[in-house]
């Protein structure tokens, strides 16, 4: 479904993917691990699109369709999700609005009808419920005023919304309390099925507990280091990436 | 005209969607400004002599006046005998009787904006008053007010009908000497609209005049006055746009709102005149002069405007609550795009013990438009109690633009408590991304993000306007961010 190949990307001078080989099927979960700075946000958001950096190098698949030439939002449309590590406040726009908006955009782009105002609440308030989010954040402007657990759940339910064909979570993880790490994970694992992919961004094996992925990768200082099953994330939470680092340079 | 060039030119005139012409004959008073066209413009309009009499003494104190150099706006000098103060469409009677009466061509031009008066008005609820330049040519409505005792009428026929009413309180609150535009407008005034509301009476629909400025070189100089009478209510709106010229326009209203005791008078308006093409050349000139009294305890004034168009704007939508326990809130979105240049905000004099005033004002500027927010908080030591609440926002988008905020606040009263808030703020690239990556187009995205900016002031807007106001902002804004 995704395929990454030898991809080199930089922001300003500073390179700081150098060679990302990447491959994921559908119906897999991969995760991403790697120490602070190896380049995983970046890698997520260049997958998604941002502008801010400049691919130099290397070509981004997507279903057989080469994507690095297409805006975000068409990136988006073909079903590919970012989830935020730090989601965006957007004062004055409620929750309900923009993922209303969102989700119409997108299903007018594919050429499927628009959802109405009863429709899209009905599926709405079932999605918050399995996500178990008070309806008032609905009403509440775009992550405005949320705590770091809240945005991030908010997260996850655009992305129940919007049903993408790859989620790619970035530290969805982080600053959860294990109450809202198994919430947010349940609704990750309710979108597992066939003809979806997830890739994960993550710092800890912790929530690979609860999301379990067919493979893991290390990044490290831009390339993929190492790549293995879930064991290598525990073997990561027992030994660090130290070992990794050592593994690399030696080689 | 033929079919082909009509859909040329609408092509071409395509970025100001409202930039047509109507081609109807028009009865234009040579330019130039003196006693005998102030003499003119009254007798063409029948004026009783006391009325004659204020243009006259209006136009003298103007002639001693000199134009003000202090808002934060640059253009060049208006010559004042190069204007005429009068136009009028031709019709071969006086006045229509009706709207079966009034010149198709006009009632088209009234079609393209968006009001057709006969369906828009049954439809929507709204009685319109339309000004066509300076004459009304239809007032809708009408019998179904006058059962409830309100007038709202053209300003002529208020002066022929009502002249007690008018002239008790034309001038009361913004009076002929008051500065330099309004006592030109005193002098000149054309027409415009006038509403009484009577003790105790709820108007039961939003009242709304739509301006328009259509000849070439021709001024327009409207004059509204409003009495809310004890225990009233009535809500005002008011749209305008222009058409398109490659000169510069001058627009000098008065609006004059009085609040008796326990009334309520909600006053709105959607600005659109054309603001000048791309290079800064022509568009509107708009210079008006707003105010309202709260003369009565408990009496409350609101102004909300959204203003987007004009080549240079330069209006303060002000309160003066002089009853006990009264109320005055403004609430405001400028856009300042292209050149254009906009120096507005609001005045709010406590006079009363206990009175409050509100000001949120969003100001948003874009490619190398200027924004000035100026506003006065004025608390005279008889205000005990007194409270007022101003935000001022900023929203900038790209770096030509500016923005600038002066506000001033005069309070004396050691009991009375003002808040003053401020921000500043840019469209965010991490916004941008973040709407985008859920499926938004790069213009749909600021679109929403700069509603969302202007929402506080939206909301206070009826339904109806306030999806015009959003439609406008996002024309405004086209192309906006680089």
């Amino acid at each position: 479904m995704l395929k990454i190949t030898d991809l080199h990307a930089r922001i300003d001078d500073t390179e700081i993917l150098k060679g990302v080989d990447l491959e994921i099927g559908a119906g897999q979960v991969h995760a991403i691990m790697g120490p602070n700075g190896s380049g995983k946000s970046t890698l997520a958001q260049v997958i998604a699109g941002r502008e801010r950096f400049e691919v130099t190098q290397g070509t981004v698949t997507y279903e057989g369709g080469n994507i690095l030439e297409l805006a975000p939002e068409e990136r988006a449309i073909k079903g590919i999700f970012l989830g935020f590590q730090y989601p965006v406040e957007i004062p004055g726009v409620t929750n309900k609005y923009f993922l209303k908006s969102a989700l119409n955009a997108q299903r007018t782009a594919r050429g499927e009808t628009e959802l109405d105002a009863m429709e899209f609440l009905t599926l709405l308030r079932a999605r918050a419920e399995l996500m178990d989010m008070d309806p008032k954040f609905l009403d509440r402007s775009v992550n405005q005023g949320f705590s770091g657990g809240e945005k991030k759940k908010n997260e996850i339910l655009q992305m129940a919304m919007l049903e993408p064909k790859l989620a790619i979570l970035d530290e969805t993880d982080s600053g959860l309390d294990i109450d809202a790490l198994k919430v947010v994970a349940g609704g990750v694992n309710t979108l597992r099925s066939p003809d979806r992919a997830i890739l994960v961004v993550t710092h800890y094996q912790r929530l690979l507990d609860y999301i379990v992925p067919d493979c893991v990768h290390v990044l490290c200082d831009g390339q993929i280091a190492k790549s293995g099953d879930k064991k290598l994330a525990l073997e990561l939470e027992e030994k660090g990436y130290g070992w990794i680092e050592k593994e690399m340079t030696g080689a | 005209m033929s079919e082909d060039t009509k859909s040329l030119e609408a092509i071409a005139n395509r970025e100001y969607a409202e930039g047509f012409v109507t081609d109807i004959e028009m009865e234009v008073v040579p330019k130039g400004l003196s006693e005998d066209v102030v003499r003119l413009i009254s007798s063409k309009k029948n004026e009783p002599e006391w009325l004659l009499d204020w243009r006259l003494k209006a136009y003298r104190h103007w002639l001693t006046m000199e134009e003000p150099a202090w808002p934060n706006v640059q253009y060049p000098a208006i010559d004042y005998q190069d204007i005429s103060y009068y136009a009028a469409p031709k019709s071969k009677d006086d006045a229509p009787k009706s709207l079966d009466e009034v010149d198709p061509e006009l009632l088209a031009t009234y079609e393209k904006l968006g009001i057709p008066l006969a369906e828009r008005a049954a439809l929507a609820g709204v009685a319109v008053d339309a000004v066509f330049d300076s004459v009304s040519v239809a007032t809708t409505y009408k019998d179904k007010l006058n059962e409830l005792g309100i007038i709202f009428c053209p300003f002529s026929e208020a002066v022929r009908e009502h002249p007690d009413l008018v002239k008790k309180y034309v001038g009361s609150v913004v009076p002929y000497t008051d500065n330099f535009f309004a006592t030109l407008n005193s002098a000149v005034f054309s027409d415009g609209s006038f509403v009484y509301i009577p003790k105790g009476v709820r108007c039961p629909m939003e009242l709304s005049t739509y301006f328009r400025i259509n000849a070439a070189d021709t001024g327009q100089f409207e004059r509204t006055l409003i009495v809310a009478d004890e225990g009233s209510y009535v809500s005002y709106l008011e749209g305008c746009t222009a058409p398109k010229r490659d000169n510069n326009q001058l627009h000098a209203a008065v609006v004059e709102l009085v609040a008796l005791g326990d009334a309520q008078i909600k006053y709105s308006t959607v600005q659109n005149w054309y603001p000048g093409d791309a290079e800064g050349k022509g568009g509107i000139f708009n210079f008006v002069t707003k105010r309202g009294i709260c003369r009565g305890a408990r009496s409350k004034i609101s102004w909300t405007q959204v203003e987007t168009g004009s080549a240079i704007t330069w209006k303060y939508p002000s309160c003066i609550l002089k009853g006990d326990d009264s109320t005055g809130e403004f609430y405001s979105v400028a856009v300042a795009s292209n050149w254009q240049q906009a120096d507005t905000g609001t005045k709010m004099i406590h006079i009363g013990k206990n009175t409050s005033s509100t000001i949120i004002s969003k100001g948003i500027s874009a490619m190398q438009g200027q924004n000035t927010y100026r506003g006065l908080v004025r608390i005279a030591p008889s205000a005990k109690g007194a409270r007022n609440y101003s935000q001022c926002d900023s929203l900038l988008m790209g770096d030509k633009c500016g923005a600038h905020t002066f506000p001033y606040i005069e309070a004396t009263d050691t009991g009375s408590t003002v808040e003053h808030e401020a921000t500043t703020s840019k469209i965010s690239e991490d916004q941008l991304f973040y709407a985008r990556q859920r499926g938004l187009s790069e213009e749909d995205a600021i679109n929403m993000i700069v509603n969302g900016f202007c929402k506080q002031v939206f909301r206070e807007l009826p339904m109806e306007f306030a999806v015009e106001a959003q439609k406008l902002l996002a024309v405004s804004l086209e192309g906006a961010v680089g």
